[in-house]
Parts: structure tokens; sequence; C-alpha cells
């Protein structure tokens, strides 16, 4: 399977209490079932949270992950995000060494991604860029050996508006 | 009207329905033992807190009430995890109360602090650390809901000690009871999709060899009348797993037995030839099914279960129906008598003259010992069988005495049979037993142990001679880790290790004496039958049998782990 049809995305909705995470991912620990990213943020509601959570679907079968996650008394609601039936972003900041030279194309490529320079220092500098998954993986490949260091947040996704 | 957290706790349970609490005080969880003085609750003091927990499994499992049991912190807590696990596997109904350190010590490492939310969480239906004395009834009347209903499972509050101490600003609240239960995240399906009731109906009626396959579940759901009436009307054969021996009585034609690794041929091989197995709250448990791959490969499945993550877990049904499988079955009668049955049945006679072929040709068999030689074990099963009321509850521990009882008892009814199935653990039976002759005291209760398994948590028999709880312990004491020893004989060319206990290092008569019960020694078939008959006659303490049994008698049948169910091996010659 390719990592697209491998990653399942679940938007999980739970009670925000302590604790509820750590039934969450103890589950997937206890069970088994592998989670390639994970979000986690209240939502309006401040008694609830969502936890948005990219399942490896190949170290178990999808139907038995979210029938096992719903057992759990804090988990509310859990949807079951199709790639092509969602919309879903992740946010990345990066360092990358710059030289002269190669510093317009870096802030030119940062504005295509519709990013913003947070941080600048000697060679060096720390963009923030927002977009799809894929986007993210295309800068840094596009980026290579410059790359210093990265952090992302997982992906975060909410289901398409049907008209 | 104002009251502090530890008198809510004990006015809750009460208002629960709570009639006994097993447990054992100390430090944090202190300000709770003191409300029990003046609470009609009855408290049983155990030796240790594994005892506590598997005394509420006991009551549970004999009454269908939830077990309540309640210990203090730390180690206490730790204690308590085996018989958390144990509910948890066997879905057993039962609320632990933990006291935890005061809410300002957590985190702090302080004396007698662990974790407890933690470390139980994967072993608890649910659990809840308490950071406010005000939630407490909500919490407790919660708890009692979660564990009862739904599949049924241990819940444990682990309560703060400020939140309880009354001479703590942080214990007072302004007592109530809630109404109802609102949780927006539980809400078990019981009723089964109508639509998939009369599929199953429509694979029942093309089925040429069906199997009833009868689990735990049935019991839980009380629903051992509606399973014998569906086995009735259509006249399939049923097979009752370890866990739900006694859900139809063993002397009915149309029960086969248990089936599984040291299941009897006839109940093994049926579900392997099936054509349709209809899985009543029963979750193909690995010692159920042998290799996976090869089990029952032509049957198609009817999977029941309130549960739904059961269905598909371990092998996919064709007709998944997630509900109580008493208004299931209740349902799919109804659904298939609009179908026509019983008379739209397809002609099973050759079905069922193969199965009493099977049974005609391999029955359970032992060979008796020679005189002077050691008891048989399956002998004093079958003395003791014969020798109780039909109505009398056995518990056992794990082990070949288990795999025995589970074989040569004769369960006549639901809930005489008591054991740890899922998690397997030794030391099961005392407690156990006790708890259950708390539930039903109007009933004999006897446990058939092992020697190895005595020695786990044979200290409670101390707290059922001070409360007079009259249970009986028989101990098939082979001097041996007996199951253990019969692996490393077949599979690892009969090098023994670590497996010898000695037959009188304790003894077991002078140990049961000094724990204020009768002990008696019995070593010669004539003895077995006196000694059972003196040991029924005692009522006003426990009474502890050591019976001598010969070593070299294993289980049979086995399916060898890992190995295909087809490949059942019936008794110690290797014939098939």
């Amino acid at each position: 399977m390719s990592p697209a049809t491998r990653h399942h995305i679940l938007s999980v909705l739970v009670e925000n209490k302590p604790g509820v995470l750590a039934r969450v991912s103890g589950l997937f620990a206890r069970r088994g079932f592998n989670i390639f990213s994970l979000a986690v943020a209240p939502t309006d509601d401040a008694t609830r949270s969502r936890i948005t959570i990219v399942v490896d679907v190949e170290s178990a079968p999808l139907e038995q992950i979210t029938k096992q996650l719903d057992k759990l008394i804090n988990v509310l609601q859990i949807d079951e995000l199709a790639p092509a039936d969602a919309v879903e972003r992740e946010l990345m900041i990066v360092t990358v060494t710059v030289t002269p030279e190669s510093k317009p194309e870096l802030l030119s490529l940062t504005e295509e991604y519709s990013g913003a320079v947070l941080d600048e220092a000697g060679d060096r500098i720390t963009v923030s860029l927002g977009g799809t998954p894929e986007a993210l993986d295309a800068f840094t490949s596009q980026m290579g050996a410059a790359v210093v260091a990265y952090q992302r947040t997982g992906r975060i996704a909410l289901p398409r508006i049907t008209s | 009207m104002k009251t502090n957290g530890g008198a809510a706790l004990i006015k809750a349970l009460e208002l629960e329905g709570v009639d006994v609490i097993f447990g054992l005080p100390g430090g944090a969880i202190l300000p709770v033992y003191d409300p029990i003085i003046d609470s009609p609750i009855r408290h049983i003091l155990v030796r240790h807190e594994q005892g506590a927990g598997h005394m509420a499994e006991g009551y549970a499992h004999a009454t269908g009430r939830p077990g309540v049991a309640m210990v203090t912190s730390g180690p206490a807590a730790t204690n308590i995890i085996t018989p958390l696990a144990d509910a948890y596997m066997d879905s057993v109904p039962m609320v632990v109360i933990t006291g935890q350190v005061g809410t300002a010590g957590i985190g702090t490492d302080a004396f007698q602090e662990v974790d407890t939310v933690g470390i139980t969480r994967s072993v608890t239906k649910h659990n809840e650390l308490v950071t406010n004395a005000a939630d407490i009834p909500r919490i407790v009347r919660e708890a009692f809901h979660i564990a009862t209903t739904g599949r049924p499972g241990p819940v444990l509050i682990d309560i703060p000690k400020d939140l309880v101490d009354p001479t703590n600003p942080n214990s007072a609240l302004d007592w109530y009871w809630p109404d109802s239960v609102d949780l927006a995240g539980y809400n078990p399906r019981l009723d089964g999709d109508p639509a998939l009731i009369e599929d199953a109906a429509r694979l029942i009626n093309a089925s040429q060899r069906p199997v009833l396959y009868a689990g735990g579940g049935i019991l839980k759901a009380r629903a051992a009348e509606s399973l014998l009436a569906l086995a009735e009307l259509l006249d399939i054969p049923v097979v009752t797993t370890l866990m739900a021996r006694g859900a139809v009585p063993d002397d009915h034609p149309l029960c086969l037995g248990m089936p599984g690794m040291h299941g009897n041929y006839t109940a093994v091989t049926a579900m392997q030839e099936s054509d349709l197995l209809i899985a009543l709250g029963s979750r193909f448990d690995d010692r159920v099914t042998g290799k996976l791959d090869a089990f029952a490969e032509h049957a198609k499945i009817i999977h029941v279960d309130i549960d739904p993550a059961e269905l598909g877990k371990v092998r996919r049904p064709d007709v998944g129906i997630t509900g109580d499988c008493r208004l299931v079955i209740d349902e799919l009668i109804k659904a298939l008598k609009q179908l026509g049955a019983p008379e739209n049945q397809p002609d099973r006679s050759s079905w069922k003259s193969t199965i009493s072929g099977w049974q005609e040709k391999f029955p359970l068999s032992y060979v008796q010992s020679e005189p002077g030689d050691l008891l048989k074990p399956q002998f004093v099963l079958e003395q003791l069988r014969d020798n109780t009321p039909d109505d009398c509850i056995v518990a056992s521990g794990v082990g070949q005495h288990q795999m025995w009882t589970a074989q040569y008892w004769k369960f006549q009814h639901p809930y005489t049979w008591i054991n740890s199935g899922g998690l397997g653990t030794m030391g099961f039976a005392v407690p156990a037993a006790i708890g259950a002759k708390v539930g039903r005291p109007d009933r004999m209760v006897w446990a058939v142990d092992g020697d190895g398994c005595f020695q786990m948590t044979a200290q409670e028999l101390v707290t059922a001679a001070a409360e007079r709880i009259p249970v009986k312990i028989a101990i098939l004491n082979n001097a041996y880790l007996g199951m253990v020893r019969q692996w490393q004989e077949m599979f690892y060319e009969e090098r023994y290790s670590e497996v010898y206990l000695s037959p009188d290092l304790p003894d077991y008569k002078m140990w049961a004496e000094a724990m204020g019960c009768v002990g008696m020694r019995v070593e010669s078939p004539e003895d077995v039958l006196p000694a059972i008959q003196r040991a029924n006659e005692v009522d006003d303490r426990p009474v502890v049998i050591d019976f001598r049994t010969d070593a070299s008698e294993k289980v049979f049948p086995m399916v060898p782990a890992g190995k295909s169910n087809s490949d059942i091996v019936v008794g110690p010659e290797g014939l098939r």
C-alpha cells in the first residue's frame, strides 16, 4: 500500500478532561495500532477536544481501531475522513541555512507557500509554512541539505462541506 | 444536606444496593472506614488485597450483581490489579474503590503513592480519579452503571484522602443523588438490527450442519433460557465454552459440552465440521479456535455480541449483530418462526447421527488407579460431582484441575461454575469461592484447586474462618505445577524445569487447621467419599481436603498449541 492509502484520518471528538489523551494513546499502544501523527486541541466548545489521528491501517483494520476507540467512555464521536472527503492542513516551522545567493530563492519560495519569516540570524532563517502535508514534504525536499531542523504539527482535518 | 466525601461515598454505595464490601483499610482510605461502622453494609476484612478483588468477582459471578472491593493506595492498589485484569478479561461487573494520597501530594512521590488510574487504565472498562468531593455521588452512580451495563466489566474509582476526610475542608459537599446517568460517550446498543436478525434466520434455515457456540456473554445477558429455547426450537446442538459451562444443562441431549484446547472430541470436531457457527456472546478466543486459519474452515459465521468490537476482531462474521444476547435470541426465535420454523428446517438427521457417533466413539476417559497408587484426579472429581447438590457452586483455579473440573463436572444450572478463563489467574479459586458463598449463602460452594494455586491465595481461608464463611476446598495435590509439567512432558522431551512442589511441604492438613479450617488428607480411593461426606456436613467453618493425586495424569483431549483443532489428541496413546 502507498502511504496515502495506508494512512487514514480519524477525527475524534472527546471530553476535555485530564487523562483522555492518555486513554486514547494508551489504547493504541495496548492494541498494537500505529499512530502516524496526532494533533489535539480544544474545540469551540471548551468541554470538548478534537483529536485528529492519522492511523496506519496496515497495523490493524480501521474498523477495529474505531470500534475499540468508541468503547472509551470519554470518546464522544469518531469521524473517519477519507483523504478525498477532507480538507487537511499541517503547520511546519523550519530552520534553513542560507547564503546571500540562496536567500532570495528561500524567501520567494516561502511566499509561494504563504509562509512567514519568524526568525533570522547569521546564515540561518526560520520560517513557518502551512499547507497540505504533501506540500510541506515538497518544500523540505526542495530545500534539501539546507534544512537544519524542522518541526511539524501533524495534520488537522475537517470534512469537506457538501452542498 | 451538608456532608463529607467519605460519608457520601458510603451512602452512595448503600443507594446502589451494595450489601457487602470486600476490603482492607490503610492510610489513604482510612477516613472512609469510619462511616462503615455505622453502615448496614457488611465489610469483609481480607488478608491480601488480591483476595478482596477475586472475592468481589466470585460474588458477581454467583449473583449477577456487581462485586465491590475497597482498598488503600499504593501497594494495595497494585495488589488488586490482577483481579481487575481478570474481571476485564471475563467481563465481570465489579467496582473497586482505591484510596489515593491527598490532592496536594499527587505527583510528589508521596508515601504509598502510585498512579493508580494510569496503571489500571488498560485493565478496567473505565476508571476515574476524583478531583472534587462534590463529584463523588455522581461518579459512584456512573461507575455502577458502566460496570453493569453493556459488556460488563470492572470500574475503578480512585479517591484522594483529603476529599473523604471530614476534618479537611476539601471534603465538604452538599448531598445529592443523581436521578439518572448521563454519559454522552456511552450508549451500548441492546436490540439487534431486525434486518440482520432476519439474515441470520435465513442462514440458519440454509444450514445443514449448524452449531450454537455459546460463550460467557450468554450468562452475562441472563440468556440461558432463551438459548435453550432457540436450541430446542431448531434441534441444534450447543457447545458451552469454559466461560459458559452451565448455560445449557450438561445432561440435555443437545449439549455437547466444552470445546477448545481441552474440549471433548465431539464439541471440538462438531465446530470444525460445521457449516454454520452461531456464536452467541463468545469471542473466538485462541483457546477455542486453535490455529485460526484452520478453524471451522467451511463454516459461515453468525456472531452476536453486545461489544461491537468483538465482531470481526478475530473471525469475520457473515452476519454480525451488535446487541444483548437475550434480546437478540428472542427476536431471532420470532424471526425464525415467522419464516416457518421449526417445520421449515432442513433434514439434519445425518449431522445429528454423525455427532452422536463421535460421542459414542470418543467419550472422556481415564484409567482408574491400581490399589496402593495415588488417586486419579478425575476419580476425585466424579466422586465430588456425584455427592454434592445439583446447584452446588464450583470455583476453580487455573491449570489441570480447572480443565478436569470443566470436563467432568455435570453443570445443570447457570452460575454454578466460576473460574478465571481469559486471564488464567492461578490462585483464583479460594477467594472466588468465598465471594460466591457470601453472595449465595444458601448454596453449597466447593473450590477445586491445585496445590500450586492454593499456595498463592490460601491466606484468605483465615478470612473465611474468621467470618464464618463455610466454603470447601478440594486440593488436587499432585505435587507439581501440573499443566506446566504436562507441557514439559509432551513438548520439552520430559525435561522438567522448576515444576516440582512436593506433596507435603507445606503440610496442607496442618496449614488448614492453623487457619481455623477443618483439614483432611485423602490418599486412597475408598477414603474419597467419606471425606467428601464429612466436609459436606461442616457448616460453621471452611474445610480443606488434600487429595493426593497422580502427577503423571494429563489433561486429554488436547489440541497442541498452534495446531489445528483437527489435530486433536484424544488420549495418552495419541489416537485421533
